[in-house]
């Protein structure tokens, strides 16, 4: 008979707010869960660390981590991060966040953080919807879905998000399911060690809302198609990395090296003051 | 060939926090050498937990809790000093 | 624990007398507070004060950075104060309505900062290069919700300089965003300005707490007599946990409990409201005696000043009342007044703000409006007519 053991991971956690309020076979914990991983192997100082998220489902993410965190108005946590960031550079900031936050409202401050590469990380938990306010479309809903906005089908195309985030000068890109736990935490690990503007996408599984609208109702069934459809593109052509319904493209797809703009402004800084 | 002779596998046990399943069932289906099965039990949450089928099948992937979304399983390695 | 120094350096050319725009005053009042961190927008007649920075900031160790609109200046803004360092923006009409929903997050996470509101003439566009004195509503009720703002208006150059340094003693005080309601003409007009030698600008900052960090810290748990939590800020062990949402004292979401919303949004307004006499602050002229009074604000107390002691001299018992907060509205000091006057001119550069809370104070003393729009603030002239128009 096994004593009962905590999980490893619950000194990552604010213990006394879980169980979470996420449904059941959500990937929005997946995504916490490889995150407190790479914390852990990478043995971060959890006293410098701040996780920013804005407002949907996994915006709830920064009330269960237990670090410095902030829950910021919807679309904001980029400039929020940019904000601390400069403000104290020796802290590390991470945005996680969901689609239609960093690319809807929050499209704006995504492209410019990542223009200057920003010192942050961002996550985005791609679920294709709207999950939190029951179920409309969003940047990412791809062609054709069912959404409570697009009752008839939804006729935008969706964001090539790994695209964008390259095209705006990011300097790590990636893109995984959450299906593909181990690859993520490497992800992660790996952005959290890189200088300037690191971008993973997270395809995310809406079981609930998303999948239901679209015959994929358990998380069994859309884990299934991420693990079935999904192919490893490392370093391929970002623009050809559109997600399909027969193909979700994953990999590494962006990993250079860029002065970022903390690093740029104290040499500025040094600068202004040799003149003086 | 693994030379079982001279490389020793560890055995694994996993350690399923009952009260915490909301009953996704993404470890029994996605575990690879198929360890676990629902049990009988149900929980606050109105679900059946995973339980062990047979632990000595796992291989210690880590998979089960690397995709758990809510903590409620994990796997390690077992402590054999007085034998496995 | 930030790596930005904040210690006392040069802040200008301290300890002398300058000849100086109000942009240039408020950016250099500032720093004299210990800010050391702007993001900002361009935006006429307010954008010196971020040119100002841009030069500034580099100069001392302080951050400037350029956003890419004003919602995120003022995101990035409590992103900033939130790291520790005394935050700023500062923006004119069309910025303030962008920034209105940040504004009500760093109300509800109690987030020190200085928003400038440099007013020209609006709605909308409006006259970018005109002064205006139209946003002085829209700082007390911009948000959405119910709370408490503070908001100073700066008649001179002088004021521009002394009044930005009070909004940040203001704001670390009281952990609340504080409002500078400047406008164009004090904006864009040169006048000497005393800078005070370092040791003798008061500078407040936030309480800090005084507990060592453990899992019952309470971010939001405020202190009794002024129902101001003390702030811990990230980088410091406290694992804080702060959002927009409605929350307990721990910073976790309630979004149930209508006892944790009327606890949370109640101590919001009352923070200011209990603390009122300490934050309110109003310059009187010629008051004692006067059975005719002109409440006036901002350029416009100006020409008041000189419309009161022109009718002075004519035998005319008129007196100033000038409101330096205008928010919270000094309604004792105007009720007060009232009582003892015949009539009260209110001159604005708008189509009636402020005289709708002197009407309010006033009760049954009747109240003259006098609103002008456009490039011409009011001249004394025009003050001294309505001044005489009151029958004895």
């Amino acid at each position: 008979m096994m004593e009962e053991l905590p999980h490893p991971y619950e000194k990552f956690l604010r213990m006394d707010r879980i169980p979470h309020i996420w449904c059941e076979g959500c990937g929005n914990g997946i995504i916490l869960n490889c995150f407190a991983r790479a914390l852990s192997e990478l043995n971060i100082d959890l006293n410098k660390l701040v996780v920013v998220s804005g407002i949907g489902c996994i915006g709830r993410v920064s009330g269960y981590i237990n670090t410095d965190s902030f829950h910021t108005t919807h679309g904001r946590p980029i400039a929020f991060a940019t904000g601390v960031k400069l403000a104290n550079p020796e802290l590390k900031v991470v945005v996680i966040s969901g689609d239609g936050d960093l690319f809807a409202i929050g499209g704006n401050h995504f492209i410019h953080a990542a223009r200057r590469n920003m010192d942050i990380q961002v996550i985005c938990a791609n679920n294709f919807i709207y999950g939190m306010t029951g179920g409309q479309s969003g940047p990412t809903t791809p062609l054709d879905s069912l959404t409570t906005t697009t009752p008839y089908g939804n006729i935008e195309e969706a964001f090539n998000l790994v695209h964008l985030a390259a095209a705006c000068g990011a300097v790590y890109v990636a893109r995984w399911t959450t299906f593909h736990t181990r690859w993520l935490t490497e992800s992660i690990k790996k952005a959290l060690q890189k200088e300037g503007f690191s971008f993973i996408e997270v395809v995310s599984q809406c079981p609930e809302i998303f999948g239901r609208y679209n015959k994929m109702e358990t998380a069994i069934k859309m884990m299934q198609w991420f693990k079935e459809t999904s192919t490893l593109q490392h370093l391929s052509d970002p623009a050809e990395a559109e997600i399909r319904p027969h193909n979700i493209m994953v990999g590494e797809f962006v990993d250079i090296e860029k002065p970022s703009y903390g690093r740029l402004l104290r040499e500025l800084a040094a600068r202004v003051a040799e003149k003086k | 060939m693994l030379d079982t002779a001279k490389v020793k596998l560890s055995k694994a046990e996993v350690h399923v926090i009952k009260e915490r399943c909301k009953g996704c069932r993404l470890c029994i289906e996605f575990c690879p050498k198929e360890v676990l099965e629902e049990s009988d039990e149900i929980n606050e949450h109105g679900v059946h937990p995973p339980r062990v089928k047979d632990e000595s099948r796992c291989t210690l992937c880590g998979f089960c809790s690397a995709v758990c979304p809510d903590f409620a399983i994990f796997a390690r390695e077992k402590n054999c000093q007085r034998g496995c | 624990m930030a790596a930005i120094s904040v210690a006392k350096t040069e802040v200008g050319r301290l300890g002398r007398r300058l000849f100086m725009s109000g942009d240039v005053a408020c950016a250099e009042g500032a720093l004299a507070a210990g800010c050391r961190f702007f993001a900002g927008y361009p935006i006429t007649p307010a954008t010196e004060i971020a040119e100002h920075m841009a030069r500034r900031l580099p100069e001392i160790g302080g951050v400037y950075i350029q956003m890419e609109d004003e919602i995120a200046s003022m995101a990035a803004v409590i992103g900033a104060s939130y790291a520790g360092v005394k935050a700023m923006t500062a923006t004119s009409g069309p910025g303030f309505s962008l920034m209105m929903e940040n504004i009500g997050l760093a109300l509800m996470t109690e987030t020190p900062c200085v928003i400038v509101n440099v007013m020209r003439g609006g709605p909308s566009t409006g006259q970018p290069t005109m002064p205006g004195q139209q946003d002085i509503m829209q700082a007390r009720w911009g948000s959405h919700g119910d709370y408490e703002i503070i908001a100073l208006a700066p008649s001179s150059v002088q004021e521009m300089f002394n009044l930005t340094v009070e909004a940040f003693n203001l704001a670390e005080t009281y952990r609340v965003p504080v409002f500078v309601l400047a406008d164009e003409i004090v904006g864009h007009m040169w006048e000497r300005v005393n800078i005070p030698e370092a040791e003798s600008i008061k500078i407040v900052n936030r309480k800090k707490p005084t507990v060592p960090p453990s899992d019952e810290f309470a971010p939001f748990k405020p202190d009794e007599e002024d129902l101001v939590p003390p702030m811990a800020v990230f980088g410091e062990g406290y694992h804080i946990h702060a959002t927009g949402l409605t929350h307990d004292e721990r910073g976790y979401p309630q979004t149930e409990s209508a006892e944790a919303q009327t606890k949370l949004v109640q101590r919001l307004c009352n923070k200011i409201r209990k603390n009122k006499e300490k934050i309110i602050r109003v310059e009187n002229a010629m008051l004692e005696d006067a059975e005719v009074a002109v409440v006036a604000y901002g350029i416009t107390a100006r020409a008041a000043l000189s419309a009161v002691r022109k009718a002075r001299t004519t035998g005319i018992k008129a007196g100033l009342l000038r409101p330096v907060t205008l928010w919270p509205f000094p309604e004792e000091q105007v009720a007060q007044m009232a009582r003892r006057v015949k009539a009260i001119v209110v001159p604005e550069m708008n189509c009636g703000q402020i005289v709708r809370e002197v009407e309010r104070a006033a009760k049954e003393t009747p109240v003259i409006f006098l609103p002008k729009l456009g490039e011409e603030p009011h001249k004394p002239d025009e003050i001294l007519d309505a001044i005489r128009s009151i029958k004895k």
